[in-house]
């Protein structure tokens, strides 16, 4: 019998949508577990936003204090530890995002944790089952530790919903903070009014095929008439088309929207596993022969200089029909 | 500088998964330095050089640290062609291994070795767990600087801004050394690394890590490598992470090709009912 600390991500007074995959989980992990869901919400603005996570968890942690106004591995750890402890918890998690597995396996090491990363299913309450060799097969393991510290994969668990009733919010002391010598200096932010990547409907991506940056605006004209997000391959990222954080793959963002437009795209084993768990995708490449197709629902072999102002002028008679 | 770069074998990703009695079939498999611990050399070099004239910094060291079964001495030694000074061989079979078992050998070398700063790749592209970098950093009560997109060292030597790959952007972060740095994609690219040393007006091929060169494979094959046991460093333990079971993903049902876009914003409209 054990609690489940779930390390939830916030901003703006509400959890991150991604934190809703991570309490999903915890909530699956409590129940073997015999425990309950303890949602911790530690930085700047986190006891503002304990009164949203309570709507989601039973019970709601937040820890605020002037030296955490920045995530930083180094501070956050041992106050994720020590609660873990103080809380009885025997499973601590957070969402796979950038956050969660900087995070994680350090709270593992301070607490002598075996760490179970990016899983997709738990099925045990020390088994979990969790891609590996880029999503091209699946590794059940057992994890023997008192304490198993958990990244869900935020694409392989849904959203959880709403309790009936609002759980209790306490708050906790960070206790002493030291930064061990790391400062956060800056974040460069990609301000978009598209929605996330790792949580849209549709995705729109593209790839070494679009040849420039500029050629994307095409692409953006039809994820903005779909309310979609954008991706692109690594091809396109690393030629510096557009921004680094729109990268899907095995090393980028995994996505799993209802539609995926894969644009120009060869389809690199790297890249699949970023998008095969997507429920339709279009692949739109010149070359019948690359290996996108052999995962696309509905392949079209054409240009995308043609492909794509026709589909968004197709798909704007459609909406106008209905 | 002197710096640990821990490096991993791995079965050339571009092989097709077998799965044979529960597990990853890997007889015949043909294996590769992990990607991402091949630009951790290549980082590693960038910091200790002078990029313009091709001469190593005086003093700087980069030692290459690996455990696997005994044949992973060829790519250790791929490593030491690459341009690394010398390594350490912890000879043990992949089972015998999790994550917390690699930290307690690197916790332990690092004790011994006292570098300045433990460079690696942010995670194996086998088994995609990401995760000791920061075990090592959280054991070691180091900063650490994890998804490494460029390193900038301080011209006091003493701390690196490190640009990091994260949701929504790029953030900088500054740590003291000694740190630990796990390093992304984007690390290799032309002028991602700045060590102070080299004129920033230079340019690196951007293309990945530099492959050994003929004088550099001749060289390696002199370079020191001493061997060692997970026991002489207190990591004989049982690992706490076992495998159960490996299964392969069912294939995706087949899909259709279409002839025109009409057609396709009619089918995703009507049949897949997405739009």
């Amino acid at each position: 019998m054990g609690n489940v600390l779930a390390f939830c991500e916030f901003s703006d007074g509400q959890l991150r949508t991604s934190a809703l995959a991570n309490l999903a989980f915890a909530r699956q992990a409590a129940k073997l577990h015999g425990g309950d869901v303890i949602a911790l919400l530690v930085g700047a603005g986190a006891a503002a936003a304990g009164a949203n996570a309570a709507k989601f968890a039973p019970k709601v942690v937040t820890v605020e204090d002037s030296a955490l106004a920045h995530y930083l591995a180094e501070t956050y750890a041992p106050i994720v530890a020590k609660l873990a402890k103080d809380n009885g918890a025997t499973v601590v998690s957070a969402t796979a995002t950038a956050v969660g597995k900087d995070l994680m396996p350090r709270v593992a090491a301070l607490l002598d944790a075996g760490m179970a990363s990016d899983i997709a299913k738990i099925e045990a309450v020390d088994t979990f089952v969790r891609p590996i060799l880029a999503g091209n097969a699946y590794s059940t393991v057992q994890v023997t530790t008192p304490i198993v510290v958990v990244t869900p994969r935020q694409s392989e668990f849904d959203a959880a919903a709403e309790l009936g009733s609002a759980g209790a919010v306490s708050a906790a002391p960070a206790g002493a903070v030291d930064a061990k010598g790391a400062t956060f200096e800056r974040l460069d932010a990609q301000k978009s009014d598209r929605p996330e990547l790792a949580d849209a409907k549709v995705v729109v991506s593209g790839g070494r095929g679009m040849k420039s940056g500029e050629n994307f605006k095409v692409l953006e004209e039809l994820a903005d008439l779909l309310g979609a997000a954008m991706g692109a391959s690594r091809a396109a990222t690393d030629a510096g088309m557009v921004p680094a954080d729109w990268q899907v793959g095995q090393t980028g963002k995994i996505v799993a929207p209802n539609l995926y437009f894969a644009v120009a795209i060869s389809g690199a084993i790297q890249h699949l596993a970023g998008m095969k768990g997507s429920k339709t995708i279009v692949a739109i490449n010149k070359n019948k022969e690359e290996p996108i197709f052999q995962v696309a629902d509905y392949g079209v072999v054409m240009e995308w200089e043609k492909a794509i102002p026709e589909l968004i002028a197709e798909i704007k008679k459609l909406k106008a029909s209905r | 500088m002197k710096i640990l770069v821990p490096i991993k074998r791995v079965p050339d990703p571009t092989q097709k998964a077998k799965v044979k009695d529960g597990h990853i079939d890997l007889t015949g498999a043909s294996w590769i330095v992990n990607t991402f611990d091949e630009y951790a050399i290549e980082t590693a070099l960038r910091l200790c050089e002078n990029g313009a004239d091709n001469t190593r910094i005086q003093g700087s060291e980069i030692i290459v640290l690996s455990i696997g079964p005994e044949d992973a001495a060829k790519e250790i030694r791929t490593c030491l062609a690459m341009g690394a000074d010398r390594a350490i061989h912890v000879v043990a079979k992949d089972l015998e291994i999790d994550s917390l078992t690699v930290v307690k050998v690197l916790q332990a070398v690092v004790a011994a070795e006292k570098p300045d700063a433990v460079v690696m790749g942010k995670q194996a592209v086998d088994g995609d767990a990401n995760q000791v970098g920061q075990m090592l950093a959280g054991k070691l009560e180091w900063p650490q600087a994890t998804f490494a997109a460029s390193l900038e060292l301080a011209a006091d030597k003493r701390a690196m801004l490190v640009g990091r790959e994260v949701d929504g952007g790029v953030e900088y972060k500054r740590v003291a050394l000694p740190a630990v740095i796990t390093v992304d994609l984007r690390i290799v690219a032309a002028k991602a690394v700045k060590n102070g040393v080299t004129p920033d007006s230079h340019s690196y091929p951007g293309e990945g890590a530099r492959l050994p060169s003929l004088k550099g494979i001749m060289a390696a094959k002199k370079k020191p490598m001493t061997t060692a046991k997970l026991a002489d460093y207190g990591a004989a333990s049982p690992p706490v992470i076992t495998e159960k079971s490996v299964t392969l993903p069912p294939p995706r049902a087949a899909g259709q090709f279409v002839a025109d876009i009409p057609t396709l914003v009619k089918k995703l409209a009507d049949e897949a009912k997405v739009l």
